[in-house]
């Protein structure tokens, strides 16, 4: 036998083509269906629990969610945009050649993320405790800013203010890590042609640094989405807070449970999205040929998003 | 022009220091080029040769001396008889006149051809966006690149990506050209293209510094060899009496390794 498989193969590979027989993954298959048999089970249990699956459509577009959803958005958007922005200059401080700016990034990075998120907001939220004012004089009497520490910083405020300024630490660092990873002779050729600091970090150095800040940016984004929810904790009206709202008075604890996790996936789902866009458009400027600042690559990636492939542009 | 004592020398390196923590990497260079010329600075690794370049437009901060280029004193102004420390942003400024081009090229990665060469006129001359374009287009015609004005510089091979380096530098219109290695990550087939257009530049009576290990280069195109060991200038002359007749055992034993 063994030597009419050889023959055999002598006389094929004269002709050419010998059948290839493609290994079976049964692995795929086993797990397959694994996964199928335990999905089932799960669906099962679910199908007997003691839910009201039915008002759960009903609620997610209940008043109340859908102020919880905004304050939810609001909240992660313009804290994570105030870390983004307070990120560049702590970390610029951080590589400055001034000791006292690189002294005091690393103390600001020390000590913000450090603490709690709850604690700092339950700072900022009794803040009115020690300071009943707050107010800033100008320096020929007056003041620029004189009012209660009750009526300035809000539920919303405090909860904004412990968010950014604790995501801004860790900003701080990815940023650092993004302008570390470009390689100095980029900046250098920028000074050779008479490009001055702010210029050269505009122009040259950050846009090239984004692809790497932009991966952990979004990750922690989608953190700050999640996190908003300790905000419920002082009695902001977000997502979960709002849920709680709803089912003490229905008693209906999961179906609004659910009604939240359905928006929480949402917003995650579209932030994943966009970021993956974002991703593309920085990452395609080092090799490909579509033409463009990343920015308009991204809008345009989006806008031709369910056909093209930005390696087509 | 008539009257030489007026003609003032185009760059003018008096006792230039450096050190980088205890070395003394550069011991008291001076050095005088006249405009339209053409100055190769030789010397084993570690002279100092890219440290005096790199002082020369500020890209180190110089610890003794002074480098004058135009009239100027770089990184200073000369007020009542005292050199001030200019801050980065005024430094910049002196920059612009001073063209460099790297060993590893350093074009701006995100950006096509087109787009780096005009990122100097546009962002820091302030020259209308068209005409940048047109002009860099026309540069780029000089050294060869116009057909690859829309690639990155990743889709470029090395000798490319120095014609494209060059012609950056030249967009800004500079008085002065420095060059540290320009050939030296290139492989070989592709030294040439560079020093072709270098070579262009240099009949166009364009004032370069040039270090260099590519002595036939040298030969044929320097007004003048400097030759460097230790941080110190050992040897100056015209490349026909340093390279042919080195009158320095340090050069004589340089050029043996390199011939
Ligand atoms: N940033 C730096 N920090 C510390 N030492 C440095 C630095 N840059 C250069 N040196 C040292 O200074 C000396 C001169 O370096 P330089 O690069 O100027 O030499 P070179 O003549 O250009 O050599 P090569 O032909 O290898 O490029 C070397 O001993 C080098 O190690
Ligand atoms: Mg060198």
């Amino acid at each position: 036998m063994a030597e009419a498989d050889v023959q055999d193969g002598r006389a094929l590979a004269v002709g050419g083509e010998l059948p290839i027989v493609r290994l079976r993954h049964w692995g795929r298959w086993v797990s397959g269906v694994v996964v199928l048999g335990l999905l089932a089970l799960l669906g099962v249990a679910l199908a007997q629990a003691q839910v009201q699956y039915g008002s759960v459509p009903e609620f997610l577009w209940y008043r109340v969610i859908l102020v919880g959803l905004l304050n939810t958005v609001v909240l992660a958007v313009v804290a994570q945009g105030s870390a983004i922005v307070i990120g560049v200059v702590i970390a610029l401080m951080r590589r400055s050649v001034n000791p006292v700016a690189r002294w005091f990034a690393a103390a600001y990075i020390w000590l913000f993320r450090g603490l709690p998120v709850l604690l700092q907001i339950l700072i900022w939220y009794n803040l009115a405790l020690v300071f009943t004012y707050i107010s800033i004089p100008l320096p020929f009497g007056g003041y620029l800013l004189h009012e209660q520490t009750n009526v300035l910083v809000t539920a919303f405020v405090a909860a904004l203010l412990g968010l950014a300024l604790n995501e801004s630490a860790y900003m701080a660092e990815i940023v650092r890590a993004g302008l570390n990873s470009v390689d100095q002779g980029q900046a250098e050729a920028a000074k050779s042609i008479g490009m001055g600091p702010l210029l050269t970090l505009r122009r040259v150095v950050l846009p090239q640094a984004m692809r790497v800040i932009i991966p952990p940016t979004g990750n922690d984004f989608i953190n700050m989405l999640k996190g908003t929810s300790i905000a419920s904790v002082i009695g902001v009206t977000e997502l979960i807070h709002a849920a709680n709202n709803i089912s003490s008075n229905n008693l209906l604890v999961m179906e609004t449970l659910l009604a939240a996790a359905i928006w929480y996936m949402v917003v995650v789902t579209v932030a994943g999205v966009g970021q993956h866009y974002l991703e593309r458009a920085f990452d395609a400027a080092d090799r490909t040929g579509s033409a463009g600042g990343p920015w308009s690559r991204a809008a345009r990636a989006l806008r031709t998003a369910p056909t093209v492939r930005s390696r087509d542009v | 022009m008539s009257d030489a004592g007026l003609e003032q020398p185009l760059l003018r390196a008096v006792g230039v220091r450096k050190r980088f923590g205890d070395t003394e990497v550069l011991r008291g260079i001076d050095l005088t080029v006249s405009k339209g010329k053409v100055v190769c600075l030789l010397g084993p690794s570690g002279a100092g040769k890219s440290t005096f370049l790199r002082c020369i437009n500020h890209l180190e901060t110089i610890d003794g001396g002074q480098v004058w280029v135009d009239g100027e004193p770089i990184g200073f102004r000369l007020r009542h008889g005292k050199l001030y420390e200019l801050p980065e942003r005024e430094v910049a400024k002196q920059r612009r006149h001073i063209g460099m081009v790297f060993q590893r090229f350093n074009l701006f990665a995100h950006r096509t051809v087109l787009e780096n060469v005009a990122e100097g006129p546009v962002r820091v001359l302030g020259v209308a966006t068209g005409d940048a374009r047109r002009e860099a287009l026309a540069l780029l015609d000089r050294v060869g690149l116009a057909h690859r004005a829309d690639a990155y510089p990743g889709q470029l091979s090395g000798g490319q990506q120095q014609r494209v380096a060059i012609a950056r530098s030249l967009a800004m219109r500079p008085k002065l050209m420095l060059f540290d290695e320009p050939t030296s990550a290139l492989d070989p087939e592709l030294v040439g293209e560079v020093l072709e257009v270098m070579r262009a530049l240099a009949a166009e009576d364009m004032t370069m510094i040039v270090v260099t290990h590519e002595m036939g280069f040298a030969r044929e195109v320097a007004d003048e060899v400097v030759f460097m060991v230790d941080g110190a200038v050992v040897e100056t002359g015209p490349p026909s009496q340093v390279l042919a007749a080195p009158r320095h055992e340090r050069t004589r034993q340089f050029l043996a390794r390199v011939l």
